[in-house]
């Protein structure tokens, strides 16, 4: 019987556009980051890569084989999610930290849950934040160039002075995949044309952020701090990669600004008022948690129900 | 045969407490103290026993008791044996195991308030003899026992390398620090509590409530039956 004669119950219209496909752009998108880390800081950053993303997709293969459910690995969000936590991890990390850490994002963030859709968390987000709690001495150790150096933000926050052009090209210590802004601006701008994600999160967060840091972080509207600030740290990936998760961010418009301007204030919290200097991913998995509320805050009204038109 | 059939019902009470409804990994009663006191093996254990020796006296008086206390006053009357025994047990640790003392810290008078011991002299003790009572006190108080030295054990041992603060692992091997951190204490109690339900749901396949079934559903594996047990 052709398809045309077959009766089923809806949806009817389908998109040609599957999770798989989505994914596959995210990762193409994160290319330009991943490729810059690998070639700023050598083969580390690579094995890294790569232990991550396998042991990601692997964690989920064998999980999805024990249970005996369907094995959901062709998606590639267990490969997004490796790819994610590998750009967060400091360039001279032990290969075994990854794989802990991927371990941890798999189970018993994603899976445990019910899989793709069903976490509650970003998972590359918390297992980093396992890790950095764990193993805090190993996840902030930043060698680069041969000889531990700070990161720009620590730099910031000590006083000293930062070189706002090699932030933005991404010529600093930091974890591997955030310290081009450029390339990771690049690979959102591939996302942005496809369609993938949509403005709303990345702006509001990033200029919540941005009045934030000038209102409360005690330099005043002093451009150069402030673009430091913006280039520094993990806020663009964050921005643009990770608070943009569909199964972790809000699913309307209101409530996606709103979420962005948590992300934003939490982030400026975080940077200014915590004892680290770099707030990203605690800001992120935090916001995750509120989804719900500003979901249910931001539900629209059913038509004929009531309220505006 | 008449000691025979104690002996059944007061055996059938510490298998009640120790696995069927274990107060930690299928109740999941007195939390505070499960998920902030096991940072170490040797603390669980000795929270446990504490709770123990409070649970079995406090089951014990009321039991001997019941037929005294007016049922509308009952809640606070329970409350003062309670905190009477859990006053004696404080001066007692503060007096001979003070290091135990000052690890458990706040806890320890805060058994006042856990709502096994509570839980129990309101379901159990109050409408019981003395010696089942007993028996009673004694099966919940080594299942909670059991419940903490487990999540103690694991996350000692993952957080810590060592057990019973037997370090087995080299100084400069790094562990999972967060384990011995409040986050730990949720993964162990959830992961624990899944293979309890796991266990419990492989070794009895029944799909009814059954003659020992107790009034208490809530944390039966077996909770397809409960629609059919309206009682």
């Amino acid at each position: 019987m052709s398809d045309l004669l077959n009766v089923s119950s809806g949806p009817h219209v389908r998109d040609k556009l599957t999770t798989g496909k989505i994914m596959g752009i995210v990762l193409l998108a994160l290319l330009p980051a991943t490729g810059y880390g690998i070639w700023h800081f050598g083969v580390n950053a690579a094995i890294l890569v790569v232990v991550s993303v396998l042991t990601c997709v692997l964690t989920e293969l064998i999980y999805e084989l024990i249970l005996k459910q369907p094995i959901t690995i062709s998606d590639l969000s267990a490969a997004v999610t490796g790819l994610l936590l590998a750009l967060n991890m400091p360039p001279t990390a032990a290969w075994w930290l990854p794989v802990i850490g991927g371990v941890f994002a798999i189970i018993f963030v994603k899976m445990l849950f019910g899989g793709l859709g069903q976490n509650f968390m970003n998972p590359a987000l918390a297992g980093r934040c396992f890790l950095v709690i764990c193993f805090t001495a190993r996840m902030t150790n930043f060698n680069y160039d041969g000889m531990t150096s700070a990161t720009p933000l620590a730099l910031l926050r000590a006083g000293s002075s930062v070189n706002i052009h090699d932030m933005v090209t991404g010529n600093i210590a930091g974890t591997v995949g955030e310290t081009s802004v450029v390339a990771i601006v690049l690979g959102a701008c591939i996302m942005l044309a496809l369609g993938i994600i949509d403005l709303k999160i990345p702006a509001s967060y990033i200029i919540s952020f941005f009045v934030f840091m000038g209102l409360f972080a005690g330099h005043g509207w002093d451009m150069n701090y402030l673009i430091a600030q913006l280039a520094g740290g993990g806020l663009m990936l964050g921005a643009f990669f990770m608070a943009t998760d569909y199964a972790t961010c809000p699913i309307t418009d209101k409530g996606k600004i709103l979420y962005g301007i948590a992300l934003g204030v939490m982030t400026g919290i975080f940077r200014c008022f915590s004892s680290s200097p770099e707030g990203v991913s605690f800001a992120i998995i935090f916001c995750n948690l509120l989804v719900p509320l500003i979901e249910k805050l931001t539900l629209p009204k059913c038509f004929g129900k009531g309220g505006e038109i | 045969m008449l000691v025979e059939v104690a002996m059944n019902k007061a055996g059938e009470r510490l298998y009640n407490g120790i696995i069927k409804e274990n107060p930690t990994l299928v109740l999941m009663l007195g939390m505070c103290p499960t998920l902030a006191v096991t940072t170490s093996a040797i603390n669980g254990v000795g929270m446990g026993l504490t709770t123990t020796v409070v649970l079995v006296m406090s089951n014990l008086l009321i039991s001997m008791l019941r037929k005294v206390i007016p049922d509308s006053v009952r809640i606070p009357a329970f409350i003062v044996i309670i905190a009477s025994f859990v006053t004696i047990v404080q001066l007692l640790l503060e007096a001979y195991i003070p290091s135990l003392y000052s690890a458990l810290g706040i806890y320890i008078p805060l058994i006042v308030v856990n709502c096994i011991i509570l839980g129990r002299a309101e379901a159990y003790a109050s409408k019981n003899s003395v010696i089942l009572s007993i028996f009673d006190g004694i099966g919940m108080g080594l299942g909670f026992t059991l419940g903490l030295t487990l999540i103690g054990m694991v996350r000692e041992i993952l957080g810590a390398g060592q057990i019973f603060g037997f370090k087995f692992i080299p100084e400069s091997v790094d562990t999972l620090t967060i384990f011995i951190l409040a986050p730990g204490a949720f993964f162990v109690l959830a992961v624990l509590t899944a293979i309890m339900n796991k266990i419990k749901s492989r070794a009895g396949k029944v799909t009814g409530p059954t003659a020992d079934c107790s009034e208490l559903c809530a944390g039966c594996p077996n909770k397809d039956c409960m629609g059919r047990s309206e009682r």
